[in-house]
């Protein structure tokens, strides 16, 4: 610790600080544009000039380490003068268009400007003009002459999303920031760079000239879409969601949020909503009144379990739902006398329930990561699974840790890799065994049976090593890891590693509720969401899934509600493609419209209230469930609030739910066998994940919405006779999408790399199984 | 051959074979010997930084900074990587002593750096060299190849166990990467955007490995040093001043070219040596030391000798040692002009008062140039230098506002002449005569 | 995209450099693409960060910024003149000046016949023998009074 004074105050700073570091201790505020918490230190705006006693010139207090017994003045006239002049600079070829500019009331330069600013501008010579580009639907650069050249956006790209999309070319002042060539901003975490930039130069697209930030309503809520629960500020206007903002929480997203979680607000005031409940009449959906609908579906689950008994009744939710929606569907469930209910529609292998020591998790903190020695991610589409998980991955990659990866496809999660394994789905279960294997080997610990017949490439054992060295390791098991036909076997192994080398193990989980699902217990006694539709039933409520998009065998899923009697969709969107097979549709709200919680990968529990009031005639999801117990005369539903609901789950005031354990116990290793023959990979790409991004109209704009193609390395191609770019007929069981060929190395031999979730794909069956590919 | 007069030469004695730049040649004037002694006696490190600190030898480079002591900054205990890098970016307007140092003598650079690398236990080096001058390079890359195939580069150079490998790297055209640490960056594969120091390249640089930095002709000057011994090396010069060096002299003379002279050579004798003012006009400024340093009027100007020291209580500096010479028929809002082009266009950009800064002092300049000055044309570029001046990461800044304060100082009565009357005090055909450009065809 | 000869130059820079700093070659393979292709198109450039494993905008940063890198087709030859204040003061400016008359195109533009582009150039380590020009980034011309110019226009074909 080093003794220092600031502004006549003392402070006691940790050696290495900075005075920026030491003014923000003391609670001095010093003025900057480039300097950020999150970012290298540029000091190049040198807004920061502070007066440090003995020196003979101002200092840049965001990148002068503090020394022992150090004197500094923040607003002494020699600083103060450095500063005015500072900002003369920066204002003189600034358009000084405040009253058009967005970023107009959130503006750090018209702030200081305010402060710091001359009245009148010496300069007279006519300013730098900057063209403006086109980067894409989400980031809009029309306005780069406010660019004060502070290269926050720059140091974002390279240090925090990993890939340099935006740099500072040419020289001098007419340096400027802009893309290759012209090309778009695809990162999934761009936005983040509208809110680093200190003007008005990278704004919002969606957002632009929309409301002025003083107009807005700032709410707090939690993000729907991955298991990380990021928190949010969302801005309403009129009852309307007009933008949405990190919150900052330096234990989940830090300041941070992906563009998913920012930009999917467009769907929420989509056409497509569904704003009032809908009863199919003579083949047709027509609008009815709430309590029409709700008697209709009541009379009719009655009528369903008289005649069939209760176990004609299946319910499938969606791990996007809240922890009180899930827990009112399977208590509804099994209130007319079915067990068969489930929240996780793109799961194959159920073979872990019942096997389970405790509900499964993330097996450390997010905040842990960062302190990892090594880590190893199986079975992920990491960075667009999960954008600012890998985000944490990233920086501990750029500080010395040694991040792993065991995955399906070898696509970039850029991050600097310890090393890399890339193989088929089938084989996944056997790449993880020859890392135990090896952890066995190098520990000398006695082999679990059934691993013997596995032999350890040099990269499982540069794994397992590094999983033995340091005090911090962890396991992640991903979205492809839980969805696959082996998830248990996966599940087991990683336990396995966990117990060889001392590290921590968990899931990732695929969503913002994925470890609410477990704590609800939207969980089978009876069919899985598997089984519910490969053994139809008579009738099915579906809770916010659209079957075709969001299950694991949508063909088999589609089949199953055809035949069925009875489906009733609890859903804020209409939904085109179920039309044919939805009997009901009630119309239910997304997360800004109700009250909840979500419980995140790492167990904590994040309820938040509504922001806007329901759309139109909707109705927050547990409300209908309620109202539907109430109707049903099933025992036990009446609340009065959600928090009611809540309570009836989790102790009052919960942070962290309990009895989060990963132990699996009574699983015998059997590694499978592979196939011959084409396989299918399936991504759930990350704008069609859930039906609230697959309707913001900007996010289906970026490149990463772009239709599914059929990928196959150049050896598959070859050996079935395709050419990249060809028109291929893709078949799986009795059904077959057409789509066009790709050459792409990143995918492994004998695959065929064919996303689901797209209505383009929606035919097809199994996500990872036996596929068929010919020219069409 | 370019180096075209010396007064007790040191750095180019000798140098009047066909083709000096051989190494046979270079060994015919005592070429490699130092090195030889210090690899053959095993001398240890800090007698060799000892001797370079006797000889009060200053960087040749600008700042003058005394080069045995930044040798004792690299940290000695350093297990890792460490590096060596010389500086012959030479891109101060003015300066073209390294380019003749390296097509005329590059095994004496080549020399200095194995010994200075020696001295502070680095295993490589890159000698950075000027864009605009190609046949500089591929000389020097010729030369390297002789070193290493006489065994006196590369893996356990002369059997000593020592190693060192030395390679060239080729700038491409940007004055910013003089700096060192933009010239770091430059290497490393970037803009030449210079760093923040601290930290300095001692502790983080090429790479962010602890590296030395020293100009062409420094490391130049260090085989003789260790020949002559560091005192005997200091007394050829003069107190503070160690050694000759050489002078670029360019502009109204009549033989522009290279001079080695010892420092303390007072100023009318390098003037003399370079043949007199051209068409025996009156000297009206000097630059002495680069563009960068501040212009010294005629009279203060004879009165220097040619030294850090002198030429510092003129009011000026040494820097790299360019003299460039300005008779009577100079437009000194002219002179100005060219030079605020210069700092402006060469701004790397990224801090906010040099970037702005120079665009604004250039744009202030240029209309007083033409005939539109305004009244406070002059105070305003006295309160833009100062807005500049040591606020900004590297010294550019500074160097952009030196001249434009020196020259509004020095001659001021010709600035405000062109503001009030739309026109320079020299007239037009007396400036075009100046040049001498016509002089054959008119 | 470049041909093996290009290639080969370019991995002998390489090897001047940590295995693991590739990047540090970028100016030198700008260089070679530039010389064997007469400018920098925007596929050389991507080509060549591909090449050494770096984003194509890293590169692009590195090419708008030196000055010598051609981002726009140049002529057949390519004459900067340094006009820089040593170089002014014996004739710099007036040869700038000589050359845009005899050629009929000012700084930044090239003949109508595609051969010679004219810049006006900085200071190219070289003041002793102003007027200075270099021709393609790598021929120095020293003492350019006008007969020296005329010989070297002479020169062009
Ligand atoms: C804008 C600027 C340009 C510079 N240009 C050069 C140069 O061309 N050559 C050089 O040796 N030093 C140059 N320097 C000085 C270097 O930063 C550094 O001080 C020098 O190379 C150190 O070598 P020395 O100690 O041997 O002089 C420049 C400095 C600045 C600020
Ligand atoms: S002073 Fe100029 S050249 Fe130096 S870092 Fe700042 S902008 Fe770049
Ligand atoms: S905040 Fe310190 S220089 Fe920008």
């Amino acid at each position: 610790m080093l003794d220092i004074e600031i502004d006549g105050k003392q402070a006691q700073v940790p050696a290495g600080s900075t005075i920026m570091d030491a003014a923000q201790l003391v609670g001095a505020y010093i003025p900057h544009f480039c300097y950020h918490k999150k970012l290298s230190i540029a000091a190049n705006c040198r807004m920061c000039l502070v007066q440090v006693e003995k020196a003979p010139k101002p200092m840049p207090a965001c990148a002068t380490p503090v020394t022992s017994g150090m004197k500094v003045f923040t607003h002494s006239e020699l600083a103060v003068t450095a500063q005015k002049g500072v900002m003369e600079f920066l204002l003189i070829n600034h358009p000084l268009d405040c009253p058009i500019c967005d970023q107009g009331g959130e503006c750090q330069l018209q702030d200081l400007a305010v402060g710091y600013g001359g009245s009148a501008s010496r300069y007279q010579e006519a300013k730098r003009v900057v063209f403006h580009k086109d980067v894409g639907p989400l980031v809009s650069m029309q306005e780069m002459s406010r660019c004060i050249h502070c290269t926050r956006c720059v140091r974002f790209g390279q240090e925090i999303a990993g890939v340099m999309e935006l740099g500072m070319a040419n020289r001098n002042m007419h340096s400027e920031i802009q893309t290759f060539v012209g090309r778009t901003v695809d990162s999934e975490l761009s936005g983040n760079m509208i809110d680093l930039c200190p003007v008005g130069a990278l704004t919002s697209k969606p957002f632009r000239y929309s409301a002025r930030s003083w107009e807005l309503s700032r709410r707090k809520s939690i993000s729907p879409h991955d298991s990380l629960g990021s928190n949010l500020t969302v801005q309403v206007k009129d009852n309307r969601v007009m933008r949405v903002l990190p919150r900052e929480n330096e234990e989940i997203n830090e300041c941070w949020i992906s563009d998913k979680d920012r930009f999917s607000y467009a769907g929420l005031n989509s056409a497509e909503r569904l704003q009032k409940p809908m009863i199919r009449v003579d083949g047709a959906l027509r609008e009815v009144d709430w309590n029409v609908a709700l008697d209709y579906v009541a009379h009719a689950l009655k009528d369903i379990t008289k005649t069939h008994g209760g176990e004609a009744i299946a319910a499938l939710g969606s791990a996007h739902s809240t922890l009180e929606e899930l827990h009112l569907l399977q208590k509804l469930t099994r209130g007319l006398g079915s067990g068969s209910v489930d929240f996780r529609p793109r799961r194959r292998d159920f073979s872990a329930d019942g096997k389970l020591a405790g509900t499964p998790w993330l097996g450390l903190k997010l905040a842990q990561i960062g302190q990892l020695d090594a880590a190893l991610v199986v079975g992920s589409f990491l960075r667009k699974d999960h954008p600012l998980f890998a985000q944490r991955l990233r920086q501990l990659a750029r500080k010395s840790g040694k991040v792993s990866l065991i995955s399906v496809t070898g696509d970039d999660p850029l991050i600097s890799l310890h090393a890399q394994l890339t193989v088929s789905p089938e084989e996944l279960t056997r790449a993880l065994a020859a890392v135990v294997k090896a952890a066995a080997q190098l520990t000398n610990t006695a082999l679990p049976a059934g691993l013997e017949s596995i032999e350890p490439c040099a990269t499982s054992q540069l794994i397992a090593q590094s999983l033995l060295a340091g005090e911090q390791r962890a396991i992640f098991l991903g979205n492809v890891a839980e969805q696959s036909a082996q998830a248990a076997q996966l599940h087991a192994l990683a336990a396995e590693l966990a117990r060889l080398t001392g590290a921590s193990f968990g899931f990732i989980g695929e969503a913002a509720n994925s470890v609410g699902g477990y704590v609800a217990k939207a969980l089978p006694t009876a069919l899985n969401a598997y089984e519910m539709f490969a053994q139809p039933r008579q009738a099915y409520v579906l809770l916010g899934v659209e079957p075709e998009l969001d299950c694991y065998n949508p063909q088999q899923a589609v089949a199953a509600l055809k035949q069925a009697a009875l489906v009733v969709m609890l859903t804020p969107f209409k939904p085109n493609a179920a039309l044919d097979y939805a009997d009901v549709l009630l119309p239910t709200t997304p997360f800004t419209e109700t009250s909840g919680s979500f419980v995140n990968c790492e167990g904590r529990v994040q309820s938040f209230n509504g922001v806007a009031r329901p759309l139109g005639d909707a109705r927050p999801g547990w409300k209908v469930l309620r109202v539907l117990g109430n109707v049903l005369a099933i025992d036990g539903f009446d609340y009065d609030s959600s928090e009611q609901v809540r309570d009836e789950i989790l102790a009052p005031d919960s942070l962290f739910v309990d009895g989060l354990d990963n132990g699996i116990n009574g699983l015998s290793f059997s590694l499978g066998a592979v196939t011959a023959g084409l396989q299918r990979i399936a991504e759930v790409p990350i704008y069609f994940a859930d039906p609230l991004v697959r309707h913001s109209d900007a996010l289906q704009q970026t490149r990463d919405a772009a239709a599914p193609t059929a990928r196959m390395c150049a050896a598959t191609l070859a050996q079935t006779g395709i050419t990249d770019g060809a028109q291929v007929r893709v078949r799986q069981g009795q059904a077959e999408a057409l789509l066009t060929a790709r050459a792409d190395e990143s995918v492994p031999p004998a695959c065929v790399r064919v996303a689901a979730a797209h209505a383009s794909t929606a035919t097809l069956g199994d996500m990872f199984g036996a596929i068929n590919v010919e020219r069409a | 051959m370019a180096i075209l007069g010396a007064l007790n030469p040191m750095l180019t004695v000798g140098l009047n074979g066909d083709k000096a730049w051989r190494l046979d040649d270079y060994v015919k004037r005592d070429g490699y010997s130092a090195l030889k002694k210090i690899l053959a006696g095993k001398m240890p490190q800090d007698q060799v930084i000892n001797e370079v600190k006797k000889s009060v030898l200053r960087g040749r480079g600008g700042a003058g900074f005394p080069t045995g002591l930044k040798w004792s900054f690299m940290p000695r205990a350093f297990s890792g990587d460490k590096y060596l890098v010389c500086n012959s970016d030479e891109g101060e307007p003015g300066t073209f002593k390294d380019r003749d140092i390296l097509l005329f003598n590059p095994h004496s650079v080549i020399e200095g750096m194995i010994i200075a690398a020696y001295a502070m236990g680095a295993a490589r080096g890159y000698n950075y060299i000027h864009g605009e001058v190609w046949e500089v390079y591929t000389r020097f890359e010729e030369a390297l190849d002789e070193a290493l195939a006489a065994g006196l580069l590369g893996k356990n150079i002369l059997g000593s166990g020592f190693d060192f490998e030395l390679f060239a790297h080729h700038g491409y055209g940007a004055y910013i990467c003089g700096e060192e640490t933009a010239l770091l960056e430059s290497i490393e594969g970037k803009k030449g955007q210079p760093r923040f120091k601290p930290p300095f390249p001692a502790s983080f640089g090429l790479y962010g490995k602890p590296t030395t930095i020293n100009n062409t002709e420094t490391f130049a000057a260090i085989p003789l040093i260790m020949n002559l011994g560091g005192e005997a090396y200091l007394e050829s010069g003069k107190a503070n001043n160690g050694g000759t060096k050489l002078f670029s002299v360019s502009g109204h003379v009549n033989r522009p070219g290279n001079y080695e002279i010892p420092l303390g050579t007072p100023f009318p004798i390098l003037l003399e040596m370079a043949g007199g003012m051209r068409g025996g006009r009156e000297l009206k400024g000097c630059i002495p030391g680069g563009s960068s340093s501040p212009v010294v009027p005629a009279s203060i100007m004879m009165d220097c000798t040619m030294d850090y020291d002198s030429i510092s209580k003129a009011g000026s500096m040494l820097g790299s040692g360019a003299v460039i010479v300005m008779d009577e028929t100079t437009c000194m809002v002219k002179a100005l002009e060219r030079l605020s082009f210069f700092y402006y266009e060469e701004s790397c950009g990224q801090c906010t008062p040099c970037r702005e800064g120079t665009n604004w002092l250039y744009r202030i300049v240029h209309r007083i140039e033409n005939g539109q000055g305004r009244a406070d044309d002059l105070d305003l570029l006295g309160s833009v230098t100062t807005n500049i001046m040591g606020r900004t990461i590297c010294a550019l800044g500074d160097a952009a506002s030196m001249p434009v304060q020196s020259f509004v100082k020095h001659f001021r009565d010709e600035f405000a002449y062109h503001i009030e009357h739309k026109k320079c005090l020299v007239p037009p055909d007396i400036q075009r005569a100046g040049s001498g450009f016509f002089k054959a065809t008119v | 995209m470049l041909t093996t000869e290009s290639l080969k130059k370019i991995d002998r820079e390489i090897a001047k450099y940590p295995p693991e700093q590739k990047q540090s070659a970028v100016m030198a393979a700008l260089a070679i693409a530039q010389e064997e292709q007469g400018w920098l198109s925007s596929e050389a450039i991507e080509f060549v960060a591909n090449h050494l494993g770096m984003a194509p905008m890293a590169a692009y940063e590195v090419a708008s910024f030196y000055n010598m890198y051609d981002l726009k087709p140049v002529g057949k030859y390519k004459l900067t003149v340094c006009t820089n204040l040593p170089c002014m003061l014996s004739g710099g400016v007036d040869a700038g000046e000589y050359l845009k008359q005899k050629l009929g195109i000012g700084f930044n533009e090239t003949t109508p016949d595609g051969r010679i582009t004219l810049k006006e150039g900085e200071c190219m380590g070289a003041c002793g023998d102003a007027p200075v020009m270099l021709v393609n980034n790598r021929r120095m011309c020293s003492t350019m009074l006008p007969e020296q110019i005329d010989k070297l226009l002479a020169e062009f074909e």
